[in-house]
C-alpha cells in the first residue's frame, strides 16, 4: 500500500470520523478512496451499537438521564460506532442547532434530540428543520411553548433564521429583516409541547411536541417576500429554498470537516476562505433537494478536502474519542468510562450543555492554557501507557520492521499516529533525544518505553494539536 | 483603601448545587422555620446563635469561631431578579453578571484584565480544581487551571528521570517561531504560558510549611493549595475554587448531608485563614463563599428543592464583620414562589469586593452600578 494512500486515508478518518488506527488506514486505502466515502456516506448498512447488551454493563443508560451519563454514552459511541461519519454529524449538528442541558434539565430528552440528527442529519436539511422545528427539547429550549397567538415569544423564530438556517447575512447584506423574523415566529405559534420539561420535586418524563390550533396565528403573512396564512412548514419550505440557507449550510460543513473558517458571526461581512468549494457545495444542495450527504460527497471527493491536511485545530470530542481509538481502549464496555468523558468537559466542550444557543466557538478558540495542559496531558498519559492494546500495536509493528536508526523511528511513530508530519526542527529534536538515549534494538526489553516515549513528545507537539 | 502595601487578593470558595440558606443562617427565632421544615430543621438548643433570631448550623463551628473575632461578614437574601432555578444557568449568571442574556465572559476574567491588561503574570488568576468555571473565562486572560498542585504541570505522565527532557523540547518546540501564522503563533504563546505558569506553581508547595493540619476532602487539600499559592508570593491576585460538582444539592438526606459539608467548608475556611495568619499573610487576603441559589422554604420530607435566595459570606480581616441585609421574609405571602426572596442584588456584593478591596472600577466588570454595603473597613 502507496504511503500516501494511506495517510490520504488518515485524513479522511480524522476528518469523516473519529481517526483511525494505522492498520484501518491501510484497510480502508485498500479498499479505496471512493469506495470507504461511499460507505461512510451509507451509515444504515453498517450495524449500530448493541444497546441491550451495552445497558446490561451500563445500566445508567436505560434511563439515561443525568448529563454526564449522557456524555459517558456520547463519548462511548464515538468511540466504537461503525458509521463515524453519522456520529460526527449528530456532532455537527449539536453544535449548530443547539441546546442545552443548562436551562433543559433534561439530558434523556436532548438524547432523543441527537437521535433525531442521528437519524436525518446526513439527509434533506428541509426535514431537519422541520423535525428540529417539532422537537420537544428545542421547543423548551428556545422558548417556543411560551409562544402565543396573542403573545409572541421570537426566541425560536429568530434563531432559526439567524443560527440554524440562514445566517445573518451574506456577501456584506442582510439575509433576512426584523419583519421577517416577527412573521417567521407568528407562523411557529401553537407549535408547543405536551408538558413542560419538569423539574424537581416531580422527576423528569417526556414531552412530545403537540400543535395546538387554538393558539396558532394563521393570519396572513409576509416572509421573505412571500404572501401566505403560512404555518411552519411553509416557513420551512421558503428557507429551504434560499441561497443563504445553501451558503450558510456549506460553510458551517466547510468550516467543520476542512479548515477552520472565521467565526460564525463574522459570515455577513468576511467572504469564505475558499468560494469556489463554498459554491459546488451550494450547487449539490440545489441540484439534490436540499441532500446534505449529496453535499457530503462534493466535499470529500474533492481536492479542496484533500489537500487540508492538519488545517483545523481538533475539537476536545475529536481530541478523547481520536486518542481513545489510536490506543484501542474502551472498545469493549468496563468500568472507568466516566472520567474519560469527563476530559471532553474539562477541555472545554461540555456536550449537550453548548455555552450558549450558538454552539461551540472552534478552530484556535479550543485552546487556552488550562485546555492546553488538559489536552496534552490526557493524550499523552493514554499514548505512554504502552499496556494498552493500540499502543502495544504500534510497539509491534515497529519491532516488527525492525526499526533501530532514530530518524526513520521517529518518522514511523508519525505515521502510526495518524501520519503526521513535524516542522524540521521539531523532528530534529525527536530524533536527537532518541539518539540519546542510546540504541534501539527492536524486540528488546525496553523497545515499547521507547516507543511510548516519542509518542508521548509527538502529542505533546504543536503540529499534533491539528486535525 | 486598604492598610497594607501588599497587593489586595481575592480567594473565591463556590459552593455548587444551591446551599440551603435556611438551614445555614437559620432563622431559628421564627416560628415560620418550623412550619416550614418539619423534617429537614436543626432543633433550636443545636443552633449556634448569632442573635435572637438568627444561627449559624452547627457544623459551622470554625466558622462561627471567625464570625465572633468580626472576620465574617454574612449578606443575607443575596441573589438577582428572576431567579432562575437551574444550577447551570444560575451559576452561568453569577460567573457572568449577565440575568437577561448569555454571556460568556466572567467577572474575575475581567477582573484579571483589569488589573494585568497585558498578561505580565501567567498567574494573575489561579482555578484549582478540574476544568475552568466560567467566572475566569475571559479571551485573551490566561489562567492557570490547577487539579493537583502537587502534580502540576505539563507531560506529568512522563516518569520523572525522563521528564526533564521532555519539557526541554516541549520549550524548544513551543518557542516562538517567524512565519508560521497566526493560530501556530497563538498555539506557541499559550504552551510556553502554561510552562512558565507550571514551573512557577511547582515551586509553591516546595516553599510551602505549616503547623495547620487541613482535612482530607477536596475543599480543604484546595483550600490548601491556595494558601500554598498565596504564600509562596508569585504574584498571585485571584484564586478561585469549587466544592464538588452539585456537592451542596440536597434534594435527599439534607440533614446529615449538609452537616457533614459545612463541617468541611468551614473547617477548610477555618484552617485556611488561620493558615494566612500563622504566616503574617492573611491581611491582603479576602474570601468570599458563593452559591448559585438558595432551597425551597418547605421541606420536601428529606430534603430540599431548588429555590431562590441565598447566603453568602465574606472572610477576612479587614472586613466589617457581622450581619449584613435583612433576613428575606417567611411570610407565606412575602415568598416568591416559596422561595426566600432576594433583597441584595450578588453584583452589589462584588461591585463591594472589586472597588473597596481591589480597587479596581467594577461597572464595566459587573454591568452598570449597584448598591454596595459597607463590606471593607476603611
Amino acid at each position: 500500500m502507496a504511503n500516501q494512500d494511506v495517510e490520504l486515508m488518515a485524513h479522511l478518518m480524522r476528518r469523516a470520523g473519529f481517526s483511525a488506527t494505522y492498520q484501518e488506514a491501510e484497510e480502508r486505502a485498500a479498499a479505496g478512496y471512493a469506495a470507504t466515502v461511499e460507505e461512510l456516506l451509507s451509515p444504515m448498512d453498517q450495524p449500530d451499537l448493541d444497546m441491550a447488551l451495552l445497558e446490561r454493563y451500563f445500566i445508567d443508560w436505560k434511563e439515561m438521564n443525568a448529563l454526564e451519563i449522557n456524555q459517558a454514552y456520547l463519548t462511548y459511541r464515538m468511540i466504537n460506532t461503525k458509521r463515524p461519519l453519522q456520529e460526527k454529524m449528530t456532532i455537527f449538528w449539536h453544535g449548530i442547532l443547539c441546546t442545552g442541558n443548562s436551562k433543559c434539565e433534561h439530558g434523556r430528552q436532548i438524547q432523543e434530540q441527537l437521535n433525531m440528527f442521528r437519524r436525518l442529519g446526513m439527509g434533506s436539511l428541509r426535514d431537519l428543520l422541520l423535525e428540529l422545528s417539532r422537537d420537544p427539547a428545542m421547543v423548551f429550549y428556545l422558548d417556543n411553548c411560551m409562544s402565543h397567538k396573542d403573545a409572541i415569544n421570537e426566541n425560536f423564530g429568530r434563531e432559526l433564521l439567524e443560527l440554524f438556517s440562514m445566517g445573518v447575512g451574506m456577501d456584506g447584506q442582510a439575509n433576512y429583516s426584523e419583519d421577517d423574523v416577527k412573521e417567521c415566529a407568528r407562523a411557529f405559534t401553537g407549535w408547543t409541547i405536551t408538558n413542560a420539561i419538569p423539574r424537581y420535586p416531580y422527576g423528569r418524563y417526556p414531552s412530545q411536541f403537540a400543535f395546538n390550533s387554538a393558539d396558532h396565528d394563521d393570519g396572513e403573512k409576509t416572509f421573505l417576500g412571500e404572501t401566505g396564512s403560512f404555518g411552519g412548514e411553509e416557513i420551512i419550505d421558503i428557507i429551504a429554498r434560499q441561497p443563504a440557507t445553501a451558503r450558510f449550510v456549506a460553510r458551517h460543513l466547510y468550516n467543520y470537516f476542512v479548515a477552520d473558517e472565521p467565526q460564525v458571526p463574522a459570515w455577513q461581512e468576511t467572504p469564505p476562505r475558499d468560494p469556489e468549494a463554498i459554491k459546488m457545495m451550494e450547487d449539490a444542495y440545489f441540484e439534490s433537494n436540499y441532500d446534505v450527504s449529496a453535499m457530503l460527497r462534493v466535499l470529500f471527493n474533492s481536492d479542496f478536502f484533500k489537500n487540508a491536511r492538519f488545517a483545523k485545530v481538533k475539537s476536545p470530542a475529536e481530541t478523547v474519542a481520536g486518542t481513545m481509538r489510536l490506543v484501542q481502549d474502551f472498545t469493549h464496555p468496563k468500568p472507568g468510562l466516566h472520567p474519560i468523558a469527563m476530559e471532553i468537559r474539562y477541555m472545554g466542550q461540555d456536550l449537550m450543555n453548548p455555552p450558549t444557543v450558538e454552539g461551540w466557538h472552534t478552530g484556535a478558540e479550543w485552546i487556552d492554557s488550562g485546555t492546553l495542559v488538559e489536552r496534552i496531558n490526557f493524550t499523552a498519559d493514554q499514548v505512554g501507557n504502552t499496556a494498552l492494546p493500540g499502543v502495544r500495536a504500534i510497539i509491534d509493528r515497529l519491532s516488527s520492521e525492525g526499526l533501530s536508526e532514530a530518524a526513520p523511528f521517529v518518522d514511523r511513530c508519525l505515521d502510526m499516529v495518524g501520519s503526521y508530519q513535524l516542522s524540521d526542527e521539531t523532528r530534529d529534536y525527536l530524533v536527537s533525544h532518541v539518539e540519546k538515549g542510546g540504541a534501539l534494538e527492536p524486540g528488546a526489553d525496553d523497545y515499547g518505553r521507547r516507543v511510548g516515549q516519542v509518542l508521548q513528545l509527538i502529542v505533546a507537539t504543536q503540529e499534533y494539536q491539528f486535525a | 483603601m486598604t492598610s497594607t502595601k501588599k497587593d489586595p487578593v481575592l480567594v473565591v470558595l463556590q459552593l455548587s448545587g444551591g446551599n440551603d440558606a435556611v438551614n445555614t443562617l437559620i432563622p431559628y427565632g421564627d416560628p415560620r422555620y418550623a412550619d416550614n421544615r418539619p423534617t429537614v430543621r436543626v432543633s433550636e438548643e443545636q443552633v449556634l446563635p448569632l442573635n435572637d433570631h438568627l444561627g449559624f448550623n452547627p457544623s459551622m463551628a470554625p466558622l462561627k469561631e471567625l464570625y465572633d473575632q468580626g472576620k465574617v461578614a454574612v449578606i443575607q437574601g443575596v441573589g438577582y431578579p428572576n431567579p432562575n432555578r437551574s444550577h447551570f444557568r444560575s451559576m452561568d449568571i453569577w460567573h457572568t453578571c449577565e440575568p437577561d442574556k448569555v454571556g460568556t465572559e466572567g467577572w474575575i476574567g475581567r477582573a484579571i484584565r483589569d488589573v494585568d491588561p497585558t498578561s505580565e503574570n501567567v498567574l494573575t488568576g489561579v482555578n484549582f480544581g478540574r476544568g475552568l468555571p466560567r467566572s475566569l473565562a475571559a479571551p485573551g486572560v490566561p489562567v492557570a487551571s490547577v487539579g493537583n498542585l502537587e502534580t502540576y504541570g505539563v507531560l506529568t505522565g512522563i516518569q520523572e528521570e525522563e521528564r526533564g527532557d521532555a519539557l526541554d523540547i516541549f520549550s524548544r518546540m513551543y518557542s516562538p517561531a517567524v512565519g508560521r501564522g497566526q493560530v501556530l503563533d497563538y498555539l506557541s504563546h499559550t504552551g510556553m504560558d502554561a510552562l512558565k505558569g507550571a514551573d512557577i506553581l511547582s515551586t509553591a508547595p516546595e516553599l510551602y510549611s505549616s503547623n495547620i493540619e487541613y482535612a482530607g476532602d477536596t475543599v480543604a487539600q484546595y483550600m490548601r493549595n491556595i494558601a500554598m499559592v498565596h504564600l509562596a508570593g508569585l504574584g498571585t491576585r485571584f484564586l478561585y475554587t469549587t466544592a464538588p460538582y452539585n456537592s451542596f444539592d440536597t434534594h435527599a438526606g439534607q440533614l446529615s448531608g449538609h452537616a457533614k459539608l459545612w463541617n468541611e467548608a468551614s473547617n477548610a475556611i477555618s484552617n485556611f485563614y488561620h493558615d494566612l495568619q500563622e504566616h503574617s499573610a492573611s491581611d491582603n487576603v479576602v474570601l468570599l463563599v458563593f452559591t448559585e441559589f438558595g432551597r425551597r422554604v418547605h421541606d420536601n420530607g428529606s430534603g430540599t428543592d431548588h429555590g431562590s435566595g441565598g447566603v453568602a459570606f465574606v472572610v477576612g480581616d479587614h472586613i466589617n464583620g457581622g450581619l449584613f441585609g435583612e433576613y428575606p421574609s417567611l411570610e407565606p405571602g412575602k415568598l416568591l414562589e416559596g422561595d426566600l426572596h432576594f433583597n441584595n442584588d450578588f453584583r452589589g456584593l462584588y461591585s463591594a469586593l472589586l472597588e473597596q478591596w481591589m480597587d479596581i472600577d467594577a461597572r464595566p466588570i459587573v454591568g452598570g452600578a449597584f448598591e454596595q454595603m459597607d463590606l471593607i473597613a476603611k
